[in-house]
């Protein structure tokens, strides 16, 4: 902001905004008061540039690092990290943040929603009630009860621990499957999703995407699920096999599903819109104003601790 | 008891109308062609009625039937039977407490977050085939927000533990303060709406508290304010909240009941910040069948000189 005076030095470190040309980063203008951006790979401060902020799913792959060697740092603006390469940057000796617990209720929250949504029919009703067929067809066909429900976490992380945070008090009962089981978690534990299927009437997949988890929901667990069964998803889409699950609903053989992401978003797979067992929702977990602004006050804080060469805030950790 | 003769005010779960038939014979009052003529024919043998919340018997139906002993509800909300009279004449009331209170409280909390996270809006969004990539909108988060309820009874207290688990602040009105709870307590409608972000109304429908939200209500409740309505629909000043929603005054509403169901006041259809649901808040099987099990077992208990299970009056 002071370039064009030319007895004040800018101060600023220099940062690249990577983003796919449809993503913009939200508040951005919270970030040149601390740093100088740029957002082109073809622009001469890619040379020298040593941190880039990751706008949503933007891919860092080795090709984009090779366009920047100078890179130390790359700060993730989600939870997830699937769509960064992250072998390539620990070859490079390149540090990765992600948002850490920023966003965690508000997606847990999301999980609850599209939860309660699916069982009681809410989005499908609000369509029945709109149409102007309450009044030509009475009553609307009822839903499930929610108390009692046995909830199965897939990943009981800091998003699965708060989804079960609230499901308790709606009288659920919660047990999880994860890499490894946590001593200090009072829930069951299942050592495969399969196993947790079976003694579970919803799974709410809240894992990152990494190679072991891709496609952790299939057929087989679908199966163990049954009938009566229903699948929430908040994590990634490529942990769910979508066209399996398709069939699934589309032929009755599980009880519903509440969407947050698909395998290959914005497509949607197009038999699921007949459906009213079935909550779709277009990525938008943490679309909210307050995680925008705690996803900026933890990208800001790691930039500023990388440039005074303090430690990162959320430094990923495979758990 | 198959001599004895049930008024059936209107159509209910069919396992319910099935349960009566075995036990009682069931006088089918929507299926007269003249309602009053039907009562006038039967008055003299009809010592029951089952009826629901959205039709009780009010003086006069009570007037006509001379050997009128009991009136078991399909509901927990009884605003719909005269009470009073019921008393006077001796005349038992059982109604539906305590199995639908989870259901209901679920319920009201779906709506929240429906509305405040634009569920139904987005999921026609996805469904209209015109999802394009980095498109987001903006929603509102719930973890946090505090929550105001009108009516600290069965249902706002499972709807309070709800919210809680949620770290919502809670506060309340209701017609005495309650000294058992950590809630915060406003004397009045108004103030509570002042101070709240979610106004929730979960009390019964009474003289007093009839249009209970009006305009000024939910002037302080305010254009980011979000109204949820669980109880009757009369509880609102429909008009009024029309208005305040086209005019923007209101945030946001979630409604399960309306003043004339079920009519729904149309300009609410375009409204991407409202959810409208078809009185929908015990629709569950398990819960139907367990308020179905209430009625009966009240009539059987009254027949067979036993307690009631679940008596008002």
């Amino acid at each position: 902001m002071a370039t064009e005076d030319n007895e004040v030095e800018d101060h600023r470190p220099l940062v690249l905004i990577h983003h796919l040309p449809s993503f913009k980063l939200p508040l951005q203008d919270r970030l040149i008061t601390h740093f100088r951006l740029f957002d082109s790979l073809a622009s001469p401060d890619a040379s020298s540039v040593r941190a880039l902020i990751c706008v949503g799913t933007t891919p860092v792959t080795a090709d984009t690092l090779d366009h920047l060697p100078s890179l130390r740092l790359v700060v993730g603006s989600s939870a997830g990290l699937d769509h960064v390469d992250l072998a390539e940057c620990r070859r490079r000796g390149i540090a990765v943040t992600n948002t850490g617990d920023a966003n965690s209720e508000n997606v847990a929250d999301y999980a609850v929603a599209l939860l309660l949504d699916v069982l009681r029919r809410v989005s499908a009703a609000d369509r029945f009630v709109r149409s102007g067929l309450w009044p030509q067809m009475g009553e609307y066909p009822l839903g499930c009860k929610i108390g009692g429900k046995r909830i199965g976490i897939v990943g009981l992380g800091s998003i699965g621990s708060e989804v079960a945070k609230r499901l308790v008090a709606f009288g659920c009962t919660v047990a999880y499957n994860s890499r490894n089981k946590k001593p200090s978690v009072l829930y069951p534990y299942y050592a495969n999703v399969h196993d947790l299927a079976v003694n579970s009437d919803v799974l709410i997949v809240c894992c990152a995407l990494t190679n072991e988890t891709h496609h952790i929901i299939n057929k087989d667990v679908l199966t163990a699920l049954g009938r009566e069964g229903f699948i929430i998803n908040v994590g990634r889409g490529a942990l769910v096999d979508e066209k399996e699950l398709v069939q699934f609903l589309v032929q009755g053989e599980i009880g519903g599903a509440g969407l947050d992401v698909f395998e290959n978003e914005p497509n949607v797979p197009k038999e699921l819109f007949a459906l009213d067992n079935v909550v779709l929702s277009p990525h938008l977990a943490i679309s909210t104003p307050e995680s925008f602004e705690a996803l900026n006050e933890v990208i800001i804080a790691n930039l500023k601790a990388f440039f005074s060469s303090k430690p990162l805030l959320s430094p990923f950790q495979q758990e | 008891m198959e001599s004895i003769d049930v008024l059936m005010l209107c159509p209910m779960i069919s396992y319910l109308e099935q349960e009566l038939d075995r036990r009682f014979n069931v006088l089918k009052l929507w299926t007269a062609p003249e309602k009053s003529q039907f009562i006038k024919d039967h008055s003299a043998t009809i010592r029951a009625i089952a009826g629901d919340g959205g039709h009780g018997a009010d003086a006069e139906m009570i007037e006509a039937l001379p050997r009128l002993e009991i009136v078991s509800s399909f509901s927990v909300g009884v605003d719909k039977i005269d009470l009073e009279k019921c008393r006077e004449k001796g005349i038992r009331v059982t109604y539906t407490p305590d199995v639908l209170t989870d259901e209901v409280a679920d319920l009201a909390i779906g709506l929240i977050m429906a509305v405040l996270r634009r569920l139904c809006e987005s999921d026609r969004y996805v469904r209209s085939g015109k999802w394009k990539k980095g498109d987001f909108k903006l929603t509102t988060k719930f973890t946090g927000k505090t929550v105001g309820i009108i009516g600290l009874g069965r249902i706002g207290m499972a709807i309070a533990k709800r919210a809680e688990a949620f770290n919502c602040p809670i506060c309340y009105y209701s017609r005495t303060e309650k000294p058992d709870t950590k809630y915060k307590y406003y004397p009045s409608v108004l103030e509570l709406a002042s101070n709240c972000e979610i106004l929730v109304v979960a009390c019964s429908l009474t003289a007093e508290t009839r249009h209970i939200v009006n305009r000024e209500v939910m002037n302080a409740l305010g254009p980011k304010g979000v109204l949820i309505n669980i109880g009757r629909g009369p509880h609102i000043d429909e008009p009024e909240l029309v208005s305040a929603l086209v005019e923007g005054r209101l945030g946001g509403a979630g409604l399960d009941v309306y003043e004339h169901e079920p009519e729904v006041p149309e300009e609410l259809f375009g409204l991407e910040n409202v959810v409208l649901l078809p009185h929908v808040g015990t629709a569950t099987v398990e819960t139907r069948k367990a308020m179905a099990d209430l009625v009966v077992g009240n009539l059987e208990a009254h027949f067979s000189n036993k307690p009631l299970l679940t008596p008002l009056v």
